[in-house]
């Protein structure tokens, strides 16, 4: 049986890039190279080590407002979520952020920080960071009270409810909160490079796009979403990993 | 440690109330109301509790008994009146009194020795000593060989057990058990009650008991107080005398065990909804 | 909510300090907000957006969820698409704009896709998992009852996983909201990105305010339009 789930997916994968390629072949449009083009280009690109150059470029500022995003998001996440008075100041600042089209702020982030990594940094954290301080805050919250209720009535001061309970309990959704906001720190991070200056792999798209080398440009678009993809679903396993358990031990399920 | 703190109360108590209540009740509840807003929960509820026995608290769902139980643990308020346990104010939890969950309230992310020794962990026992003290208990409840696995790998009456063990494993002279077996199947059941039986014999301590299962108050209780709801106050109080030294299998079909749950069952039948 | 009062005023104070030119006071702001919001130029760019908006909204729901069902119903489906979901689901899809841009054109047609594609692969899967928790007995019902397969479709298993499906569409039209968004930044000649464009280009900081303001508020109260409609169906769920 599970021969049969890797079967269709390599079924289907063939399926979808066959398609792809008849399409190229047709074509039917002169923007669109076939798939066996694309993976040429890529290889292509992947020899002469660009791919590389770009994605050290690329990873810059995603990784550096990852690590800002996780770290503030995490902390204002616990403490809106421990304290009522935080709750109340913070929690709707980013509830309209969680909704609002942060994107558009774009613009001025340009304005005010320029076109460098400042910028793009800003970006990366403005995608990424409401959804971990939500997650983190909810997660707080969530936390089921018989077992902080066990806690106190086996003499735990505050300080252990927090360490030895709540963190504990909510870190399956706060981690989840993180993978979250990771993949939108990645849309955050091509949406840079493609409307702020292009750098790194958006440099590869908006260059070969202009020349209209459009087997490079598919490339390069390729790449990064099947290393977004890749990526957030190993972080994802390690995720079902860390927190076997956890999720089994409730009732629910 | 916390052995100390219960014999220091002790000395507190012998100074003020009379020797012969001590030795006759372990938790004293008097006149306590409770309200949740416009709810009346309690009103004016006073009841003994005697040293070393099992008293159950019984009743329909909603007549506030895991309200009084969570009074007595130091979790609620009391909006008025006084628990005493060993002749001292409750003010909050303490170390006298150790409480089992009716959702057993275990760390999903602990295993069996972790969650058995919680209670040492949180009283800042070193780690070997707690798990010494802790490995005793685990084989008390029968889960010898099960201290590395997690709560999920368990069924639900021996997550229980982890539970009575932990609670154990504190020392405290007080145990206040909240439906302890209502989320256990059947034949689980059956099993517990007659270790209740036995634990009650063997570890001499005071057991406060909640249920809402006639026949378990009755099969396990030393005292039965009968509380009735909208406000919940106590109806009755019931000793059964003669079955109490019988062996766990004749119990069951004692004519007195049997008149006693009749009795209950004529005065609760009115409340069922 | 009602702290939002104190950073609005936070804003006003720091902004009348003029620490930063970026930061005009928020009194500013709303006067502006009245000025241009009956201006030609600002109506063409909110009627363009919800254009765009309506159109990928309207495309992902009546894609998605026939799309959900059948996947739901069918495990060899589900094998073969649900991968591809999941895969668009935490896609940048921010990358695929470049190429609908290059197919489609530098208009409303790649911004009505680009939406759809923010918003249609929550809508899949929250139909999937609605759909598979339908009750045995519910489908046994319809058999019983003779039950033509189009008839179930919609008579059933529409209705039983109704409460999920409104909510990938809630879900669903917070992403359109962020996907037309960013479709317009990167096409910058239509809607709010052309004006987007203009002021920032003319330093008209109140003016660039006032649009986000206004365009922040109206996504927010979608999210909570929806929200309410979603704990008004919320009976229905538990009572299955």
């Amino acid at each position: 049986m599970k021969h049969r789930s890797l079967l269709l997916k390599l079924l289907s994968a063939l399926l979808v890039f066959g398609a792809w390629e008849i399409a190229g072949r047709i074509p039917v449009s002169f923007a669109f190279p076939t798939f066996l083009e694309s993976m040429q280009a890529l290889l292509a690109m992947t020899l002469d080590g660009r791919i590389f150059v770009a994605y050290a470029e690329t990873l810059k500022p995603l990784v550096v407002g990852i690590v800002i995003s996780a770290v503030f998001g995490i902390s204002l996440g616990l403490w809106t979520g421990l304290s009522q008075r935080f709750d109340w100041l913070f929690s709707p600042v980013f509830i309209v952020m969680q909704a609002a089209p942060l994107a558009a702020l774009i613009p001025l982030l340009v304005m005010a920080y320029g076109i460098g990594l400042t910028s793009k940094v800003f970006v990366v954290c403005i995608m990424a960071m409401p959804v971990i301080v939500l997650n983190t805050s909810g997660a707080v919250r969530n936390t089921p009270s018989s077992i902080k209720e066990m806690a106190t009535s086996f003499l735990a001061r505050d300080r252990d409810v927090i360490l030895k309970i709540i963190i504990p309990a909510a870190s399956p959704v706060i981690f989840s909160g993180l993978r979250l906001g990771i993949s939108a720190g990645f849309i955050g991070a091509i949406l840079a490079e493609l409307k702020i200056t292009p750098t790194g792999v958006g440099d590869i798209i908006t260059y070969s796009r202009s020349i209209a080398d459009y087997p490079s440009m598919y490339a390069a678009i390729f790449s990064i979403i099947a290393l977004a993809v890749v990526f957030l679903n190993l972080l994802e396993r390690f995720e079902n990993f860390l927190f076997a358990g956890n999720n089994r031990g409730y009732a629910s399920d | 440690m916390a052995m100390h703190q219960i014999e220091k109360s002790y000395d507190n108590l012998q100074v003020v109330v009379p020797p012969a209540d001590v030795a006759q009740s372990a938790v004293s509840v008097r006149n306590v109301s409770k309200g949740y807003g416009n709810v009346e929960a309690l009103r004016d509820l006073s009841l003994e509790f005697p040293r070393g026995q099992l008293t159950s608290l019984l009743g329909p769902s909603g007549c506030g008994k895991t309200t009084l139980l969570k009074i007595i643990a130091g979790l609620l308020k009391a909006d008025s009146g006084d628990v005493e346990v060993n002749g001292v104010k409750v003010a909050g939890p303490g170390p006298d009194r150790a409480f089992v969950f009716q959702d057993f309230a275990l760390l999903p992310w602990a295993n069996v020795m972790r969650n058995v020794a919680f209670g040492l962990e949180l009283r800042g026992i070193a780690k070997s000593e707690r798990e010494a003290i802790a490995e005793k208990y685990i084989k008390n409840v029968g889960l010898a060989g099960f201290e590395r696995s997690y709560p999920h790998e368990l069924s639900g009456g021996m997550r229980q057990r982890v539970g009575l063990a932990r609670a154990l494993s504190v020392d405290a002279q007080v145990l206040l058990l909240d439906e302890p077996f209502s989320a256990v199947d059947e034949q689980n059941r059956r099993k517990f009650q007659e270790d209740m039986l036995e634990l009650v014999q063997k570890e001499k301590k005071t057991f406060i008991f909640v249920t809402h299962s006639i026949e378990e108050a009755v099969y396990v209780s030393d005292q039965i107080a009968v509380l009735l709801p909208r406000p919940s106050r106590v109806s009755e109080v019931i000793r059964p005398t003669s079955f109490r030294h019988k062996d766990a299998a004749n119990i069951r079909r004692d004519p007195e065990y049997l008149d006693i749950i009749d009795r209950i069952w004529a005065s609760l039948r009115n409340y069922v909804e | 909510m009602s702290s939002l009062v104190i950073w609005a005023l936070l804003w006003e104070i720091i902004g009348r300090m003029d620490l930063t030119f970026f930061i005009p006071p928020l009194s500013h702001v709303i006067v502006t907000l009245f000025d241009i919001i009956g201006t030609p130029a600002f109506l063409k760019a909110l009627s363009e957006t919800g254009y765009a908006f309506f159109g990928g909204v309207v495309a992902s729901i009546v894609i998605g969820i026939p799309v959900g069902i059948l996947i739901g119903k069918s495990r060899l489906l589900d094998e073969m698409i649900l991968p591809w979901v999941n895969i668009f689901l935490s896609a940048p899809l921010t990358a695929l704009v470049p190429v609908l841009m290059v197919l489609f054109g530098f208009g409303m047609t790649s911004i009505i896709i680009t939406t759809t594609l923010f918003a249609i692969w929550i809508i899949i899967l929250n139909t999937r998992a609605g759909v598979m928790q339908i009750n045995r007995s519910m489908i046994e019902m319809a058999r019983s009852f003779g039950a033509k397969p189009l008839e179930a479709f919609f008579k059933i298993y529409f209705w039983a996983a109704l409460p999920e499906i409104l909510g990938g569409v809630r879900i669903g039209v917070i992403r359109a909201v962020k996907g037309v968004i960013i479709g317009q930044l990167l096409i910058s000649i239509v809607g709010f990105g052309a004006l987007f464009e203009l002021y920032s280009s003319n330093f008209l900081m109140t003016h660039f305010w006032a649009v986000l303001v206004v365009l922040f508020a109206m996504a927010f109260s979608i999210s909570e339009v929806l929200a309410y409609l979603e704990r008004r169906v919320a009976y229905y769920a538990a009572k299955r």
